[in-house]
Protein backbone atom coordinates (compact mmCIF):
# COMPACT_ATOMS: atom_id res chain seq x y z
CA UNK A 1 0.00 0.00 0.00
CA UNK A 2 1.37 3.51 -1.56
CA UNK A 3 -1.07 4.77 0.91
CA UNK A 4 1.21 8.07 1.96
CA UNK A 5 4.98 7.61 -0.01
CA UNK A 6 3.74 9.07 -2.99
CA UNK A 7 2.64 12.55 -1.37
CA UNK A 8 2.98 15.45 -3.90
CA UNK A 9 5.46 18.34 -3.08
CA UNK A 10 8.73 19.25 -1.67
CA UNK A 11 10.06 18.89 1.62
CA UNK A 12 9.30 21.89 2.97
CA UNK A 13 5.53 21.20 2.11
CA UNK A 14 5.43 18.36 4.67
CA UNK A 15 5.99 20.66 7.62
CA UNK A 16 2.76 20.26 8.75
CA UNK A 17 2.59 16.73 7.68
CA UNK A 18 3.57 13.76 9.73
CA UNK A 19 2.20 10.01 9.20
CA UNK A 20 2.96 7.71 11.15
CA UNK A 21 1.52 4.19 10.96
CA UNK A 22 1.47 0.53 12.55
CA UNK A 23 1.03 -2.51 10.77
CA UNK A 24 1.75 -5.97 11.33
CA UNK A 25 3.28 -8.85 8.67
CA UNK A 26 1.15 -11.74 7.96
CA UNK A 27 2.64 -14.66 9.29
CA UNK A 28 5.34 -13.09 11.38
CA UNK A 29 3.43 -10.33 13.99
CA UNK A 30 0.01 -10.46 12.72
CA UNK A 31 -1.19 -12.86 15.59
CA UNK A 32 -3.00 -11.37 18.70
CA UNK A 33 -2.30 -7.87 17.13
CA UNK A 34 -5.67 -5.79 17.66
CA UNK A 35 -4.94 -4.94 20.97
CA UNK A 36 -1.44 -3.56 20.02
CA UNK A 37 -2.80 -1.78 16.58
CA UNK A 38 -5.68 0.10 19.66
CA UNK A 39 -2.74 0.87 21.83
CA UNK A 40 -0.94 2.75 19.37
CA UNK A 41 -4.28 4.54 18.22
CA UNK A 42 -5.00 5.13 21.86
CA UNK A 43 -1.40 6.28 22.43
CA UNK A 44 -1.47 9.03 19.59
CA UNK A 45 -4.62 10.82 20.87
CA UNK A 46 -2.88 12.90 24.09
CA UNK A 47 -0.69 14.11 20.75
CA UNK A 48 -3.31 15.89 19.24
CA UNK A 49 -3.54 13.69 15.86
CA UNK A 50 -5.48 15.68 12.94
CA UNK A 51 -6.37 12.14 11.49
CA UNK A 52 -7.01 8.91 12.70
CA UNK A 53 -7.39 6.15 10.82
CA UNK A 54 -7.56 1.87 9.98
CA UNK A 55 -7.03 0.78 6.76
CA UNK A 56 -10.48 -0.91 6.75
CA UNK A 57 -12.88 1.31 8.51
CA UNK A 58 -11.49 4.67 7.80
CA UNK A 59 -10.64 7.98 9.16
CA UNK A 60 -11.96 9.94 12.19
CA UNK A 61 -14.13 11.76 9.64
CA UNK A 62 -16.35 9.64 7.75
CA UNK A 63 -19.36 9.82 5.10
CA UNK A 64 -22.48 9.05 7.04
CA UNK A 65 -24.91 6.37 4.89
CA UNK A 66 -27.98 7.94 6.56
CA UNK A 67 -27.39 11.55 6.79
CA UNK A 68 -29.91 13.95 7.85
CA UNK A 69 -31.04 16.57 5.28
CA UNK A 70 -30.35 19.08 8.25
CA UNK A 71 -27.39 18.25 8.22
CA UNK A 72 -26.62 20.85 5.22
CA UNK A 73 -26.70 23.54 7.62
CA UNK A 74 -24.87 22.45 10.60
CA UNK A 75 -22.10 19.45 9.37
CA UNK A 76 -19.88 18.23 12.12
CA UNK A 77 -16.52 18.71 10.96
CA UNK A 78 -14.83 17.56 14.41
CA UNK A 79 -13.07 14.29 14.24
CA UNK A 80 -14.09 11.29 15.75
CA UNK A 81 -11.21 9.36 17.21
CA UNK A 82 -12.57 7.26 19.95
CA UNK A 83 -14.91 6.52 17.03
CA UNK A 84 -11.46 4.96 15.00
CA UNK A 85 -10.36 3.22 18.14
CA UNK A 86 -13.66 0.95 19.34
CA UNK A 87 -14.31 0.22 15.07
CA UNK A 88 -10.79 -1.72 14.71
CA UNK A 89 -12.13 -5.18 14.12
CA UNK A 90 -9.05 -6.72 12.73
CA UNK A 91 -5.59 -6.62 11.74
CA UNK A 92 -4.55 -3.83 9.30
CA UNK A 93 -2.71 -0.86 9.00
CA UNK A 94 -3.39 1.91 11.44
CA UNK A 95 -2.26 5.53 11.22
CA UNK A 96 -1.91 8.65 12.94
CA UNK A 97 -1.84 12.24 11.04
CA UNK A 98 0.41 14.98 13.04
CA UNK A 99 0.37 18.88 11.55
CA UNK A 100 3.47 19.67 13.64
CA UNK A 101 7.13 17.96 14.22
CA UNK A 102 7.08 18.75 17.71
CA UNK A 103 3.82 16.01 18.43
CA UNK A 104 5.48 13.35 16.00
CA UNK A 105 8.37 13.04 18.05
CA UNK A 106 6.82 13.22 21.10
CA UNK A 107 4.58 9.91 19.89
CA UNK A 108 7.15 8.13 18.73
CA UNK A 109 9.01 8.07 21.81
CA UNK A 110 5.47 6.81 23.42
CA UNK A 111 4.90 3.92 21.23
CA UNK A 112 8.80 3.02 21.55
CA UNK A 113 7.82 3.08 25.09
CA UNK A 114 4.89 1.24 24.66
CA UNK A 115 7.14 -1.90 22.81
CA UNK A 116 3.99 -2.91 20.94
CA UNK A 117 6.29 -5.19 18.37
CA UNK A 118 4.38 -3.54 15.27
CA UNK A 119 6.24 -2.24 12.75
CA UNK A 120 6.46 1.58 12.69
CA UNK A 121 7.14 4.10 9.80
CA UNK A 122 7.24 7.69 9.50
CA UNK A 123 5.72 9.15 6.40
CA UNK A 124 6.78 12.91 5.61
CA UNK A 125 10.16 14.33 4.37
CA UNK A 126 13.47 12.66 4.85
CA UNK A 127 14.59 15.32 7.31
CA UNK A 128 11.47 15.14 9.27
CA UNK A 129 11.26 11.60 9.79
CA UNK A 130 15.23 11.62 10.41
CA UNK A 131 14.77 14.41 13.29
CA UNK A 132 11.91 12.02 14.52
CA UNK A 133 14.03 9.26 14.78
CA UNK A 134 16.99 11.53 16.25
CA UNK A 135 14.50 13.10 19.08
CA UNK A 136 13.58 9.00 20.14
CA UNK A 137 17.18 7.79 19.63
CA UNK A 138 15.83 5.22 17.50
CA UNK A 139 18.45 4.35 14.73
CA UNK A 140 16.08 4.27 11.07
CA UNK A 141 16.13 0.16 9.87
CA UNK A 142 14.44 0.72 6.48
CA UNK A 143 13.41 4.17 4.36
CA UNK A 144 11.39 4.03 1.20
CA UNK A 145 12.45 6.65 -1.05
CA UNK A 146 9.66 8.24 -3.64
CA UNK A 147 10.86 9.55 -6.46
CA UNK A 148 7.94 11.41 -7.69
CA UNK A 149 5.68 10.84 -10.83
CA UNK A 150 7.50 9.89 -14.39
CA UNK A 151 5.72 8.70 -17.83
CA UNK A 152 2.60 10.52 -19.04
CA UNK A 153 2.68 13.07 -16.20
CA UNK A 154 1.10 15.68 -19.25
CA UNK A 155 -2.34 13.73 -18.02
CA UNK A 156 -1.78 14.84 -14.19
CA UNK A 157 -2.87 18.29 -12.80
CA UNK A 158 -0.94 21.06 -11.71
CA UNK A 159 0.59 21.50 -8.47
CA UNK A 160 -2.30 22.24 -5.95
CA UNK A 161 -4.55 20.18 -7.39
CA UNK A 162 -1.74 17.19 -6.89
CA UNK A 163 -1.16 18.05 -3.26
CA UNK A 164 -4.16 17.94 -1.96
CA UNK A 165 -5.13 14.37 -3.87
CA UNK A 166 -2.27 13.29 -3.35
CA UNK A 167 -3.26 13.09 0.18
CA UNK A 168 -4.82 9.98 -0.58
CA UNK A 169 -2.10 7.84 -1.99
CA UNK A 170 -4.98 5.04 -2.96
CA UNK A 171 -6.85 7.81 -5.10
CA UNK A 172 -9.95 7.88 -3.64
CA UNK A 173 -9.53 12.12 -3.57
CA UNK A 174 -10.21 12.66 -7.88
CA UNK A 175 -8.75 15.62 -8.95
CA UNK A 176 -11.90 17.12 -9.95
CA UNK A 177 -12.88 17.38 -6.22
CA UNK A 178 -10.11 18.95 -5.57
CA UNK A 179 -10.37 21.17 -8.43
CA UNK A 180 -13.97 21.69 -7.57
CA UNK A 181 -13.10 22.74 -3.85
CA UNK A 182 -10.13 25.12 -4.70
CA UNK A 183 -13.03 27.21 -6.90
CA UNK A 184 -15.22 27.01 -4.14
CA UNK A 185 -12.45 28.25 -1.65
CA UNK A 186 -11.58 30.84 -4.36
CA UNK A 187 -15.47 31.60 -4.59
CA UNK A 188 -15.94 32.15 -0.87
CA UNK A 189 -18.31 29.56 -0.76
CA UNK A 190 -16.55 27.43 1.81
CA UNK A 191 -14.22 27.66 4.16
CA UNK A 192 -10.45 25.87 3.50
CA UNK A 193 -11.64 24.11 6.81
CA UNK A 194 -14.76 22.65 5.46
CA UNK A 195 -13.58 22.16 2.04
CA UNK A 196 -10.82 20.27 3.08
CA UNK A 197 -13.21 17.99 6.03
CA UNK A 198 -15.08 16.82 1.78
CA UNK A 199 -12.20 15.34 0.93
CA UNK A 200 -10.98 13.68 4.28
CA UNK A 201 -13.99 11.47 4.01
CA UNK A 202 -13.50 10.13 1.42
CA UNK A 203 -9.83 9.24 2.40
CA UNK A 204 -10.62 5.45 3.29
CA UNK A 205 -7.29 4.75 5.51
CA UNK A 206 -7.69 8.31 7.45
CA UNK A 207 -4.20 9.25 6.59
CA UNK A 208 -5.79 12.53 4.39
CA UNK A 209 -4.22 15.74 6.73
CA UNK A 210 -6.74 18.13 6.63
CA UNK A 211 -4.68 20.92 8.15
CA UNK A 212 -1.72 20.49 5.25
CA UNK A 213 -5.26 20.42 3.23
CA UNK A 214 -6.74 23.47 4.61
CA UNK A 215 -3.42 25.61 4.29
CA UNK A 216 -3.36 24.51 0.69
CA UNK A 217 -6.50 25.53 -0.34
CA UNK A 218 -5.49 29.13 1.96
CA UNK A 219 -2.50 29.16 -0.66
CA UNK A 220 -4.41 29.27 -3.64
CA UNK A 221 -7.30 31.46 -2.07
CA UNK A 222 -4.40 33.92 -1.55
CA UNK A 223 -3.76 33.90 -5.33
CA UNK A 224 -0.68 31.28 -5.42
CA UNK A 225 -0.72 29.26 -8.90
CA UNK A 226 -1.86 26.02 -9.28
CA UNK B 1 -20.82 -0.34 -9.97
CA UNK B 2 -24.38 1.02 -11.30
CA UNK B 3 -26.73 4.27 -10.63
CA UNK B 4 -30.33 3.68 -10.32
CA UNK B 5 -31.96 5.39 -12.59
CA UNK B 6 -35.18 5.43 -10.68
CA UNK B 7 -33.42 7.23 -7.59
CA UNK B 8 -30.76 9.28 -9.83
CA UNK B 9 -31.98 13.28 -9.77
CA UNK B 10 -28.61 14.36 -11.85
CA UNK B 11 -27.57 16.39 -9.04
CA UNK B 12 -24.48 15.40 -10.71
CA UNK B 13 -22.43 15.27 -6.97
CA UNK B 14 -20.98 12.10 -8.35
CA UNK B 15 -19.59 13.24 -11.79
CA UNK B 16 -16.97 15.21 -9.72
CA UNK B 17 -15.81 12.80 -6.71
CA UNK B 18 -14.84 9.81 -9.26
CA UNK B 19 -11.41 9.42 -9.58
CA UNK B 20 -11.25 8.05 -13.15
CA UNK B 21 -14.06 10.90 -13.90
CA UNK B 22 -16.28 7.99 -15.53
CA UNK B 23 -19.52 9.26 -14.54
CA UNK B 24 -21.59 11.83 -16.97
CA UNK B 25 -24.70 13.44 -16.86
CA UNK B 26 -26.46 11.48 -19.51
CA UNK B 27 -28.30 14.33 -21.59
CA UNK B 28 -30.78 12.10 -23.38
CA UNK B 29 -31.71 10.16 -19.92
CA UNK B 30 -31.15 13.15 -17.39
CA UNK B 31 -29.55 10.73 -15.23
CA UNK B 32 -25.74 10.51 -13.99
CA UNK B 33 -24.25 7.15 -15.99
CA UNK B 34 -21.31 5.29 -15.48
CA UNK B 35 -19.11 5.39 -18.75
CA UNK B 36 -17.54 1.04 -17.74
CA UNK B 37 -15.03 1.10 -19.58
CA UNK B 38 -12.94 3.93 -17.47
CA UNK B 39 -14.93 2.81 -14.27
CA UNK B 40 -12.22 0.76 -12.11
CA UNK B 41 -14.84 -0.48 -9.50
CA UNK B 42 -12.58 1.70 -6.95
CA UNK B 43 -16.47 2.35 -5.03
CA UNK B 44 -15.30 5.51 -4.19
CA UNK B 45 -18.56 6.97 -5.41
CA UNK B 46 -20.33 4.50 -2.97
CA UNK B 47 -18.23 4.12 0.28
CA UNK B 48 -17.23 8.15 -0.21
CA UNK B 49 -19.83 10.22 -0.55
CA UNK B 50 -22.75 10.16 2.34
CA UNK B 51 -26.02 9.15 1.72
CA UNK B 52 -29.37 10.91 2.33
CA UNK B 53 -32.81 8.59 1.53
CA UNK B 54 -35.16 11.75 0.07
CA UNK B 55 -37.71 10.69 -2.62
CA UNK B 56 -36.42 11.78 -5.79
CA UNK B 57 -39.54 12.94 -7.56
CA UNK B 58 -39.55 15.51 -4.45
CA UNK B 59 -36.02 16.18 -5.24
CA UNK B 60 -36.48 16.37 -9.25
CA UNK B 61 -39.21 19.01 -8.48
CA UNK B 62 -37.10 20.81 -6.27
CA UNK B 63 -34.41 21.17 -8.82
CA UNK B 64 -36.71 22.08 -11.77
CA UNK B 65 -38.22 24.87 -10.18
CA UNK B 66 -34.75 26.37 -8.89
CA UNK B 67 -33.23 25.49 -12.12
CA UNK B 68 -36.28 27.50 -13.64
CA UNK B 69 -35.56 30.78 -11.84
CA UNK B 70 -32.19 30.20 -12.50
CA UNK B 71 -31.50 29.70 -8.84
CA UNK B 72 -28.26 28.17 -7.79
CA UNK B 73 -28.13 25.03 -5.55
CA UNK B 74 -25.72 25.06 -2.70
CA UNK B 75 -25.90 22.14 -1.08
CA UNK B 76 -22.77 19.96 0.38
CA UNK B 77 -20.72 18.49 -2.73
CA UNK B 78 -19.99 14.93 -1.23
CA UNK B 79 -23.55 13.57 -0.99
CA UNK B 80 -25.87 11.81 -2.93
CA UNK B 81 -29.17 12.83 -1.95
CA UNK B 82 -31.18 9.81 -3.36
CA UNK B 83 -28.55 6.94 -2.35
CA UNK B 84 -28.83 5.51 -5.85
CA UNK B 85 -25.42 3.93 -6.22
CA UNK B 86 -25.63 0.67 -6.05
CA UNK B 87 -22.84 -2.27 -6.05
CA UNK B 88 -22.64 -4.54 -9.00
CA UNK B 89 -22.11 -8.24 -8.51
CA UNK B 90 -18.71 -8.80 -9.75
CA UNK B 91 -17.46 -11.17 -11.95
CA UNK B 92 -13.95 -12.42 -13.60
CA UNK B 93 -12.46 -10.81 -15.16
CA UNK B 94 -13.87 -7.96 -14.17
CA UNK B 95 -13.58 -8.11 -9.93
CA UNK B 96 -9.67 -7.71 -10.76
CA UNK B 97 -10.32 -3.98 -11.22
CA UNK B 98 -12.20 -3.59 -7.50
CA UNK B 99 -9.16 -5.58 -6.00
CA UNK B 100 -6.83 -3.06 -7.27
CA UNK B 101 -8.90 0.08 -6.76
CA UNK B 102 -10.87 -0.33 -4.38
CA UNK B 103 -8.18 0.13 -0.80
CA UNK B 104 -10.82 -1.59 1.53
CA UNK B 105 -10.38 -4.64 -0.38
CA UNK B 106 -7.57 -6.97 0.57
CA UNK B 107 -5.67 -8.62 -1.80
CA UNK B 108 -5.79 -11.99 -1.26
CA UNK B 109 -2.36 -12.98 -2.14
CA UNK B 110 -1.28 -10.99 0.78
CA UNK B 111 -4.14 -10.27 2.71
CA UNK B 112 -2.45 -6.97 2.62
CA UNK B 113 -5.65 -3.55 2.38
CA UNK B 114 -4.71 -0.76 -0.26
CA UNK B 115 -2.66 -1.90 -2.78
CA UNK B 116 -1.74 -4.97 -0.92
CA UNK B 117 2.52 -4.58 -0.99
CA UNK B 118 4.28 -4.58 2.13
CA UNK B 119 7.30 -3.10 0.36
CA UNK B 120 9.61 -2.07 3.54
CA UNK B 121 7.06 -0.93 5.77
CA UNK B 122 7.68 -4.43 7.92
CA UNK B 123 11.23 -4.96 6.83
CA UNK B 124 12.32 -5.08 10.79
CA UNK B 125 10.26 -8.36 10.94
CA UNK B 126 10.11 -9.61 7.07
CA UNK B 127 14.12 -9.18 6.36
CA UNK B 128 13.08 -8.91 2.82
CA UNK B 129 15.21 -5.86 1.57
CA UNK B 130 18.91 -6.55 3.39
CA UNK B 131 21.67 -4.80 3.12
CA UNK B 132 23.33 -4.53 -0.71
CA UNK B 133 19.78 -4.81 -1.76
CA UNK B 134 17.59 -2.38 -3.15
CA UNK B 135 13.28 -2.76 -3.55
CA UNK B 136 11.77 -1.56 -5.94
CA UNK B 137 8.28 -0.86 -6.20
CA UNK B 138 7.21 0.52 -9.21
CA UNK B 139 3.14 1.79 -9.43
CA UNK B 140 1.26 2.12 -12.83
CA UNK B 141 -1.65 4.70 -12.49
CA UNK B 142 -3.07 7.46 -10.81
CA UNK B 143 -6.53 9.23 -10.67
CA UNK B 144 -7.97 9.97 -13.92
CA UNK B 145 -5.28 7.75 -15.53
CA UNK B 146 -5.92 4.46 -14.49
CA UNK B 147 -3.78 1.70 -15.81
CA UNK B 148 -4.56 -1.67 -17.98
CA UNK B 149 -2.64 -4.63 -17.47
CA UNK B 150 -1.26 -4.71 -20.88
CA UNK B 151 0.39 -1.90 -20.14
CA UNK B 152 1.78 -3.20 -16.63
CA UNK B 153 3.18 -6.15 -18.24
CA UNK B 154 5.27 -4.15 -20.80
CA UNK B 155 7.37 -3.48 -17.61
CA UNK B 156 7.16 -6.68 -16.28
CA UNK B 157 8.22 -8.09 -19.24
CA UNK B 158 11.01 -6.37 -19.66
CA UNK B 159 12.40 -6.63 -16.52
CA UNK B 160 12.26 -10.38 -16.49
CA UNK B 161 14.68 -10.19 -19.56
CA UNK B 162 16.62 -8.34 -17.10
CA UNK B 163 16.71 -10.97 -14.93
CA UNK B 164 15.38 -9.51 -11.96
CA UNK B 165 13.66 -11.08 -9.00
CA UNK B 166 9.54 -10.47 -8.41
CA UNK B 167 8.27 -10.30 -5.10
CA UNK B 168 6.18 -12.96 -4.57
CA UNK B 169 3.99 -11.35 -1.68
CA UNK B 170 2.59 -9.03 -4.63
CA UNK B 171 -0.36 -9.57 -6.37
CA UNK B 172 0.49 -8.46 -9.40
CA UNK B 173 3.04 -11.50 -9.13
CA UNK B 174 0.25 -13.59 -8.40
CA UNK B 175 -1.39 -12.77 -11.59
CA UNK B 176 1.42 -13.69 -13.65
CA UNK B 177 0.72 -16.75 -16.12
CA UNK B 178 4.61 -16.84 -16.16
CA UNK B 179 7.19 -15.78 -13.24
CA UNK B 180 10.07 -16.02 -15.39
CA UNK B 181 8.89 -14.23 -18.20
CA UNK B 182 6.95 -11.53 -16.46
CA UNK B 183 4.05 -12.52 -18.46
CA UNK B 184 0.23 -11.71 -16.93
CA UNK B 185 -2.57 -13.85 -17.34
CA UNK B 186 -3.89 -12.78 -21.19
CA UNK B 187 -7.55 -12.19 -19.29
CA UNK B 188 -7.61 -9.74 -17.67
CA UNK B 189 -5.03 -7.46 -19.75
CA UNK B 190 -7.50 -5.61 -20.96
CA UNK B 191 -8.47 -4.63 -17.55
CA UNK B 192 -8.18 -1.43 -16.16
CA UNK B 193 -7.15 -0.37 -12.61
CA UNK B 194 -6.41 2.87 -10.54
CA UNK B 195 -3.19 1.17 -10.10
CA UNK B 196 -1.05 -1.83 -9.62
CA UNK B 197 2.39 -1.78 -7.70
CA UNK B 198 5.30 -4.40 -9.69
CA UNK B 199 7.85 -5.48 -6.74
CA UNK B 200 11.47 -6.55 -7.53
CA UNK B 201 14.37 -6.51 -5.70
CA UNK B 202 18.22 -6.48 -7.26
CA UNK B 203 21.82 -5.99 -5.72
CA UNK B 204 22.84 -2.46 -5.42
CA UNK B 205 24.84 -2.09 -8.36
CA UNK B 206 22.24 -2.86 -10.21
CA UNK B 207 19.91 -0.03 -8.95
CA UNK B 208 20.78 2.57 -11.60
CA UNK B 209 20.43 -0.08 -14.43
CA UNK B 210 16.93 -1.04 -13.86
CA UNK B 211 16.22 2.68 -13.33
CA UNK B 212 17.63 3.55 -17.00
CA UNK B 213 15.14 0.17 -17.86
CA UNK B 214 11.97 1.80 -16.30
CA UNK B 215 12.71 4.80 -17.94
CA UNK B 216 12.68 3.40 -21.30
CA UNK B 217 9.57 1.04 -20.85
CA UNK B 218 7.72 4.44 -19.50
CA UNK B 219 8.31 5.84 -22.77
CA UNK B 220 6.06 3.19 -24.25
CA UNK B 221 3.20 2.96 -22.25
CA UNK B 222 0.33 5.92 -21.76
CA UNK B 223 0.11 5.64 -18.12
CA UNK B 224 1.73 7.57 -14.99
CA UNK B 225 4.61 5.22 -13.52
CA UNK B 226 5.47 6.51 -9.35
CA UNK B 227 8.98 4.45 -8.37
CA UNK B 228 9.45 4.17 -4.76
CA UNK B 229 12.88 2.77 -3.64
CA UNK B 230 13.34 0.53 -0.46
CA UNK B 231 16.50 0.21 1.23
CA UNK B 232 18.03 -1.56 4.66
CA UNK B 233 19.80 1.51 6.73
CA UNK B 234 23.30 0.81 8.80
CA UNK B 235 23.79 0.03 12.47
CA UNK B 236 23.77 3.84 12.78
CA UNK B 237 20.35 4.39 10.81
CA UNK B 238 22.68 5.91 7.99
CA UNK B 239 21.79 4.88 4.12
CA UNK B 240 24.87 6.76 1.97
CA UNK B 241 24.54 4.12 -0.46
CA UNK B 242 21.58 4.66 -3.12
CA UNK B 243 20.41 7.51 -2.17
CA UNK B 244 23.93 9.08 -3.82
CA UNK B 245 22.82 6.45 -6.63
CA UNK B 246 19.63 8.48 -7.13
CA UNK B 247 20.72 12.09 -6.95
CA UNK B 248 23.26 10.73 -9.69
CA UNK B 249 20.43 10.23 -11.62
CA UNK B 250 18.33 13.57 -11.46
CA UNK B 251 16.22 12.82 -8.64
CA UNK B 252 16.15 15.21 -5.76
CA UNK B 253 15.13 12.74 -2.84
CA UNK B 254 12.14 14.99 -0.67
CA UNK B 255 10.07 11.93 0.91
CA UNK B 256 10.39 8.77 2.10
CA UNK B 257 8.64 6.39 4.21
CA UNK B 258 11.21 5.42 6.73
CA UNK B 259 10.62 1.85 8.84
CA UNK B 260 11.85 2.92 12.55
CA UNK B 261 12.66 -0.76 13.14
CA UNK B 262 10.54 -1.39 16.36
CA UNK B 263 8.90 -4.34 15.04
CA UNK B 264 9.81 -8.06 15.82
CA UNK B 265 8.58 -11.54 14.98
CA UNK B 266 5.80 -13.00 17.63
CA UNK B 267 4.03 -14.97 16.26
CA UNK B 268 5.15 -18.63 17.75
CA UNK B 269 5.33 -20.31 14.69
CA UNK B 270 6.90 -17.91 12.10
CA UNK B 271 9.38 -18.95 10.55
CA UNK B 272 12.00 -16.66 8.10
CA UNK B 273 10.84 -17.63 4.68
CA UNK B 274 12.16 -17.21 0.79
CA UNK B 275 10.75 -13.87 -0.18
CA UNK B 276 11.55 -14.00 -3.97
CA UNK B 277 11.07 -15.94 -6.58
CA UNK B 278 11.55 -15.87 -10.56
CA UNK B 279 15.32 -15.61 -12.25
CA UNK B 280 18.27 -13.92 -10.61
Amino acid sequence: MTNTLHRFGDAESFRDDYVVFAMCSKGRNDQDSLPKLKRFLELAVPFKPVNLGDAIHGGALRPSKDMNPASHWNRDIAPDFQGVIAGLTGPTTVAAVFDNRVAAEDFIKAVKDADLGLSINISTSIDGAEQCCFAAAIPRHSVGYSLGFEGATEKLPGSKVMMLSTMCGHGMVSHSLAKKLIDWVREGRRTPEQAASYMTRFCSCGVFNPTRAARILEEVARGDSQ
Amino acid sequence: MKINPEKCVACGNCTYVCPMGAIYIDQTIHRATINRDECVECYACFNGLSQEHLNPVFVRTVRKIFQTMRLRFDPEPDVCPTAAFEPDELAWPRIVRRAFSDPRVPHESTGVHGRGTEEVKTNDVSGRVKVGEVGFTIEFGRPGVGARFRDIQKMSIALARAGVAFEKKNPVTSLMSDVASGTIREDILDEKVLSAIVEIKVPVERAEEIIRLVWDVEKQIGTVVALGVGVRCDQDGEENVVAPVLEKLGYKLERAKTNIGLGRITNPAAQPVPETVGVK
